[in-house]
C-alpha cells in the first residue's frame, strides 16, 4: 500500500512538468502583445515597454522563459503578476475562497444527491421517483449560467433570502447561493447515480439474504443497500472536487466571487503567463491528488480492491 | 394429484404440520399483465421432516419457497390459497410479522454462495447482525461458535475475513451458519449446493443433515436434482409449470413415478446407471432410451490417430504475497494425455484441480510454463500468428456460461456469423446459408436468427454457442463445463446433440467437467485431476467400474443418488 502511494506521488512529477509546459506554451502562443495591452488606449512608451518585457522575461525565447519560470518555482519564487504583486500571495488569496466554495458545493450535492437518489431508488416508478427524475433532467439540461442568473435574480434579488453577490471576504454565508448553483449539475448526476446503484443493489441476492435473516427494513437499507450503493457515488464525488474547483469560473463570474476562476480569467485575458501557469498547475495538482484520495477511499469502501505496488 | 394430497393429510393426524401450503397461487405483474407462476400448490411439512420440491427452472419451486418466507420479488404476490406456518396464515402477513418470523422461526440458505454474502462486510459482521436482529447474544465468541458449528475451521480468525477470501464451499458453510444461527424451526434451502463441486456438495449436505437432525429443524429443500432430493428428503414434491404434479415418499416416487413429467425426470437423471450415449445409439436403441443402462459395445475407431497430445504440461502461477513477496502456485503439474480423433476425452476434477487451466493452454489462450501441446503433429507453442489463426479455426471452445459467453448486443445470426466473417469465409449469401444449416444442426428454428440472447432459454443459448463453435467446421471442440449450468432435462438434450454431432461430423471433444454423471454419458476416456496432477486415466468404463484411486472413488461416491439403485425398467418407463 505504502509503495503504491509513493508510486502515485512520483507520478505527480511528469504530470507537473507536462501541465506547466503545455499551459506555458498555450499562453505564450496567445496572439497580441500583453505589454502593449497594458498601456490601454495610451501611446506606448517604448522604453517602459522594453523595461517591462525584460522584467517579465518576455524578450526571451520560449524555452528560456519556461526554464526561468521553473527555476523560480524551485526557489519558491513564482514571480509577480502585472500589478507587481507576488503570484504566491495571489494564490494564497484566491485558492481558499474557491476551495471553500467547492467544498460547500460538494457537501450540498453529496447530501442532497444521495438522500434524494436513495428515496427515488427505493420507490422506483412511484410519484417521487418520477418527479425527481424529471427535475434532475431539467437541471442537467439547462446551462449553469442560466440557472445561476435565474437563482440570483429570484432568490437573491426578489425574495431576498440570500445575498445576490459575494463580499470580498467571501464568508460561508455569502457563498451558500453560489455553492448551490455550482453544485446543481453534479447534484442531479449524483442523484441519478445513487438511484441506479440503489435499484441495482436492491435486487442483489445478498439483500434478499439479509432480509431472510430477519433484519429490519431500515437496517437492510442502511447496511446492505446504501453502503454498497455509495461505492460508485463516492468515486464520482472525489473526482468532482477537482472539477468543481476548475469549473467555478462561470459561477464566480455571476456572483462576483473573488476566487480562482475570476483571477484566472483576468490573467488569461491579460496574457500573464506565470500567473496562468501557476493557477492551472495548482488546479492540476489538486485534481491528481483528489483522484489519488478517491482510489484510496475506494479500496477502503470495497475490501475486494487491493492495490499492489 | 388428489391422492397425493390425501397422503399428506393422513400423515397429519398425530400432530400439527409445521408448514402447510394449501391451494397456493402466485402471480407476477409484468408489462403484459399478470402471469400465473404457481397455482394449486399443496405441500405439508411436519416438524423435523425434510421435504424436497423438485422441478426444472421456471417450474415455480423457488417461488413457492420464497412465498413461505415472505420474500417474493416486488412484482409477485400471493393471489390465492394459504400458507400456514404452525397454524398461522402468513400468506398475507404484515412485513412486521414476517420480520419477527424470519431468522428465528424460518431460516433460509440461498442458492449461490458467491452472490449471497455482502462483499463489503466481514463474515463475522454478517453473522453477528443476524444474531443481534433476533435478540441472541452476539459477542465474538458466539459468532465463532455459530460458524464452527457449520463446519468452518478456525472460525474466530475466519470471522474477520471478507467473503472474497472464502472458497465457494466455505461461503456456503457461512450461509448455512447464518441460516441456522437462530435455530429456526423451518429451514428453506434453495438449491443450497448446486453451485458447488460434487465432493464439497456431499460434505455440506451431510453437515446440513446432521445439524438439522440435532436441532430438530424441518427442511424445505429446493432442487432440480431428483437423485439429490431422493437421497436427502423424506418426501418429494414434483413441480412442473407452476403446479404440483406428483408428491409422495421419496423412494416410492422414484421407483414408481406416475406423472409423465416425473417419469421423464427419473429417466434422464444422470446417474451411474447411465451409459455412453453414442454407444447406445449404435445398438439401435430409441433416442428416448439413451440414458438407459445397456451393455457397452467396444467401438473400433477407423482413425486411431492422436489428434491432440499433451506432454508433461506444467503451469506455474506467481501469487502475489504481502510486501511484494511472491509464491509459486503450480496449477497444472506434469500432465500428459492424448486424445484420439473422433473420440471424447473428459478431464474431471473439482474446482481448483487445474482442469480449466489445461483447457486454456490447449486452446492456446495461456502459455504453459513447461511441456508441450501437439495438435495434429505440430507443437502449438511454435505457431506464428498466421498459423495460430488457422489453428483457432480447427479448435473451438464452448464455455460453461451460456449467459456470459454470448454478446447481448448481437442477434443470433450475427453471433454465429461472426467467426465466419472473422475468418473471411464465403460471401454474405453463403454465410447466411451456413448459419441456417448450423441452426438446423443444433435443432434451433431459423426464426431464432433475428432474436437476441436474452430472449432465449439457457438450453437454447447453449445450442447457439455450439452452433457458433461449429461454424468453422473445427476438428476439435473444447467443452469447458458446457452443460453444467443447464437443468437436467436440457442437459440430456444438449449431450444427445453433442453425441449426434460427433457421429455425423467426426468431431473430437475434450470435455472439462466436474460432473461425473455427465462424463459417464459422453466420454470414451477419462482423465481425473486432483490439485494439478493427473491421478487416474483410462477408459470411462474402467474408471467407473473399477476406480483405482481413492480420490476417484470419493468423486464417484459423491454423486447424489449414486447408491439408489433403480431397477432398469423404471428408467425406461
Amino acid at each position: 500500500m505504502a509503495t503504491y502511494i509513493l508510486k502515485r506521488f512520483l507520478q505527480l512529477i511528469p504530470v507537473f512538468l507536462g501541465a506547466t509546459l503545455l499551459v506555458y506554451f498555450l499562453v505564450f502562443s496567445l496572439p497580441g502583445d500583453p505589454i502593449v495591452a497594458l498601456f490601454g488606449d495610451k501611446p506606448v512608451n517604448e522604453a517602459v515597454a522594453a523595461q517591462l518585457r525584460a522584467q517579465y522575461h518576455l524578450d526571451q525565447p520560449f524555452w528560456i522563459q519556461y526554464l526561468l519560470y521553473l527555476k523560480g518555482i524551485f526557489t519558491f519564487d513564482l514571480g509577480q503578476d502585472f500589478s507587481g504583486r507576488p503570484i504566491a500571495a495571489v494564490l494564497g488569496e484566491v485558492f481558499p475562497v474557491t476551495a471553500r466554495l467547492a467544498v460547500m458545493a460538494l457537501i450540498f450535492e453529496a447530501v442532497f444527491g444521495i438522500i434524494f437518489g436513495l428515496i427515488a431508488g427505493l420507490r422506483k416508478g412511484k410519484f417521487f421517483d418520477a418527479t425527481v427524475l424529471i427535475a434532475s433532467l431539467i437541471v442537467i439540461g439547462i446551462p449553469i449560467f442560466v440557472l445561476g442568473f435565474l437563482l440570483q435574480f429570484t432568490i437573491g434579488v426578489q425574495l431576498g433570502w440570500a445575498k445576490p453577490t459575494v463580499s470580498s471576504a467571501a464568508t460561508v454565508q455569502d457563498l451558500i447561493l453560489p455553492a448551490i448553483v455550482l453544485g446543481l449539475g453534479s447534484f442531479a448526476y449524483v442523484l441519478r447515480l445513487t438511484r441506479t446503484s440503489v435499484i441495482e443493489n436492491m435486487n442483489a441476492d445478498y439483500v434478499r439474504t439479509a432480509t431472510a435473516k430477519g433484519l429490519s427494513r431500515f437496517r437492510v437499507v442502511r447496511v446492505h443497500i446504501l453502503r454498497n450503493s455509495l461505492i460508485p457515488v463516492i468515486t464520482f464525488l472525489g473526482a468532482d472536487l477537482g472539477a468543481l474547483m476548475g469549473g467555478a469560473i462561470v459561477t464566480e463570474g455571476i456572483f462576483n466571487v473573488p476566487g480562482v476562476g475570476n483571477r484566472l480569467y483576468r490573467a488569461v485575458t491579460q496574457g500573464e503567463g506565470p500567473t496562468v501557469v501557476s493557477i492551472v498547475t495548482v488546479l492540476v495538482l489538486i485534481y491528481v491528488v483528489s483522484n489519488l484520495l478517491v482510489d484510496l477511499l475506494y479500496a477502503w469502501l470495497d475490501p475486494r480492491i487491493r492495490y499492489d505496488a | 394429484m388428489s391422492s397425493a394430497v390425501q397422503f399428506w393429510e393422513q400423515g397429519s393426524d398425530l400432530e400439527r404440520p409445521l408448514l402447510e401450503i394449501k391451494d397456493l397461487a402466485i402471480n407476477f405483474r409484468t408489462s403484459h399483465g399478470d402471469v400465473n407462476a404457481v397455482r394449486n400448490a399443496h405441500l405439508t411439512i411436519m416438524p423435523g421432516e425434510t421435504v424436497a420440491i423438485v422441478g426444472e427452472s421456471g417450474s415455480g419451486k423457488s417461488t413457492t419457497a420464497l412465498a413461505a418466507i415472505g420474500l417474493l420479488p416486488t412484482n409477485g404476490r400471493v393471489a390465492g390459497g394459504q400458507i400456514l406456518f404452525d397454524g398461522e396464515d402468513i400468506s398475507n402477513a404484515s412485513e412486521k410479522r414476517m420480520i419477527e418470523l424470519r431468522g428465528s422461526h424460518i431460516g433460509m440458505v440461498p442458492q449461490d454462495p458467491m452472490s449471497n454474502l455482502n462483499p463489503v462486510w466481514k463474515i463475522g459482521f454478517q453473522v453477528r447482525e443476524t444474531l443481534k436482529a433476533n435478540g441472541l447474544p452476539s459477542g465474538p465468541d458466539d459468532v465463532a461458535e455459530v460458524l464452527s458449528q457449520a463446519g468452518l475451521p478456525d472460525a474466530a480468525r475466519r470471522a474477520k475475513q471478507y467473503p472474497h477470501e472464502f472458497s465457494g464451499g466455505m461461503r456456503q458453510r457461512a450461509l448455512i451458519a447464518i441460516g441456522l444461527s437462530c435455530q429456526p424451526r423451518l429451514l428453506i434451502a434453495d438449491e443450497p449446493t448446486s453451485a458447488l463441486d460434487v465432493t464439497v456438495q456431499r460434505q455440506i449436505l451431510d453437515h446440513l443433515d446432521t445439524m438439522t437432525t440435532e436441532l430438530g429443524t424441518a427442511v424445505l429443500l429446493i432442487t432440480h436434482d431428483l437423485g439429490l432430493a431422493a437421497e436427502r428428503a423424506d418426501k418429494v414434491v414434483v413441480m412442473y409449470r407452476g403446479q404440483v404434479v406428483e408428491a409422495g415418499p421419496s423412494l416410492e416416487l422414484l421407483r414408481n413415478p406416475r406423472h409423465p413429467y416425473t417419469q421423464r425426470l427419473v429417466s434422464s437423471a444422470p446417474s451411474l446407471a447411465s451409459r455412453r450415449i453414442q454407444v447406445a445409439k449404435e445398438q439401435g436403441v430409441e433416442s428416448t432410451d439413451l440414458l438407459a443402462p445397456t451393455e457397452p459395445v467396444v467401438v473400433e475407431e477407423a482413425l486411431p490417430e492422436d489428434v491432440l497430445k499433451v506432454e508433461d504440461l506444467t503451469k506455474v502461477f506467481k501469487l502475489r504475497g504481502a510486501l511484494g513477496r511472491s509464491t509459486d502456485f503450480t496449477a497444472v503439474d506434469n500432465v500428459s494425455f492424448s486424445v484420439k480423433r473422433g473420440t471424447t476425452t473428459a478431464i474431471v476434477g473439482e474446482s481448483g484441480s487445474g482442469k480449466s487451466t489445461v483447457a486454456q493452454m490447449v486452446l492456446n489462450l495461456l502459455a504453459p510454463t513447461s511441456g508441450k501441446i501437439v495438435f495434429d503433429g505440430v507443437d502449438t507453442s511454435t505457431l506464428n500468428s498466421r498459423q495460430l489463426f488457422a489453428f483457432r479455426r480447427r479448435v473451438q471452445p464452448i464455455f460453461q456460461d451460456p449467459y456470459g459467453s454470448l454478446d447481448p448486443m448481437y442477434n443470433i445470426f450475427r453471433t454465429i456469423e461472426e467467426p465466419l466473417r472473422t475468418h473471411k469465409v464465403g460471401n454474405k449469401a453463403s454465410r447466411e446459408k451456413k448459419v441456417r444449416e448450423l441452426l438446423d444442426q443444433v435443432a434451433l428454428p431459423q426464426s431464432a436468427m433475428q432474436r437476441y440472447p436474452n430472449e432465449l432459454s439457457g438450453g437454447q443459448r447453449q445450442r447457439v454457442a455450439i452452433a457458433r463453435a461449429l461454424a468453422l467446421d473445427p476438428e476439435v471442440i473444447i467443452c469447458d463445463e458446457a452443460v453444467s449450468a443447464l437443468d437436467v432435462l436440457v442437459q440430456a438434450q444438449v449431450l444427445n446433440l453433442l453425441a449426434d454431432l460427433q457421429s455425423n461430423l467426426g468431431l473430437t471433444y475434450l470435455f472439462i467437467t466436474h460432473d461425473l454423471a455427465v462424463v459417464r454419458q459422453i466420454a470414451d476416456h477419462v482423465c481425473v485431476m486432483e490439485k494439478g496432477k493427473l491421478v487416474e486415466t483410462g477408459s470411462t468404463d474402467d474408471v467407473f467400474d473399477s476406480p483405482r484411486q481413492d480420490y476417484t472413488k470419493a468423486l464417484l461416491n459423491a454423486i447424489p443418488g449414486a447408491h439408489l439403485m433403480l431397477p432398469p425398467e423404471v428408467a425406461t418407463a
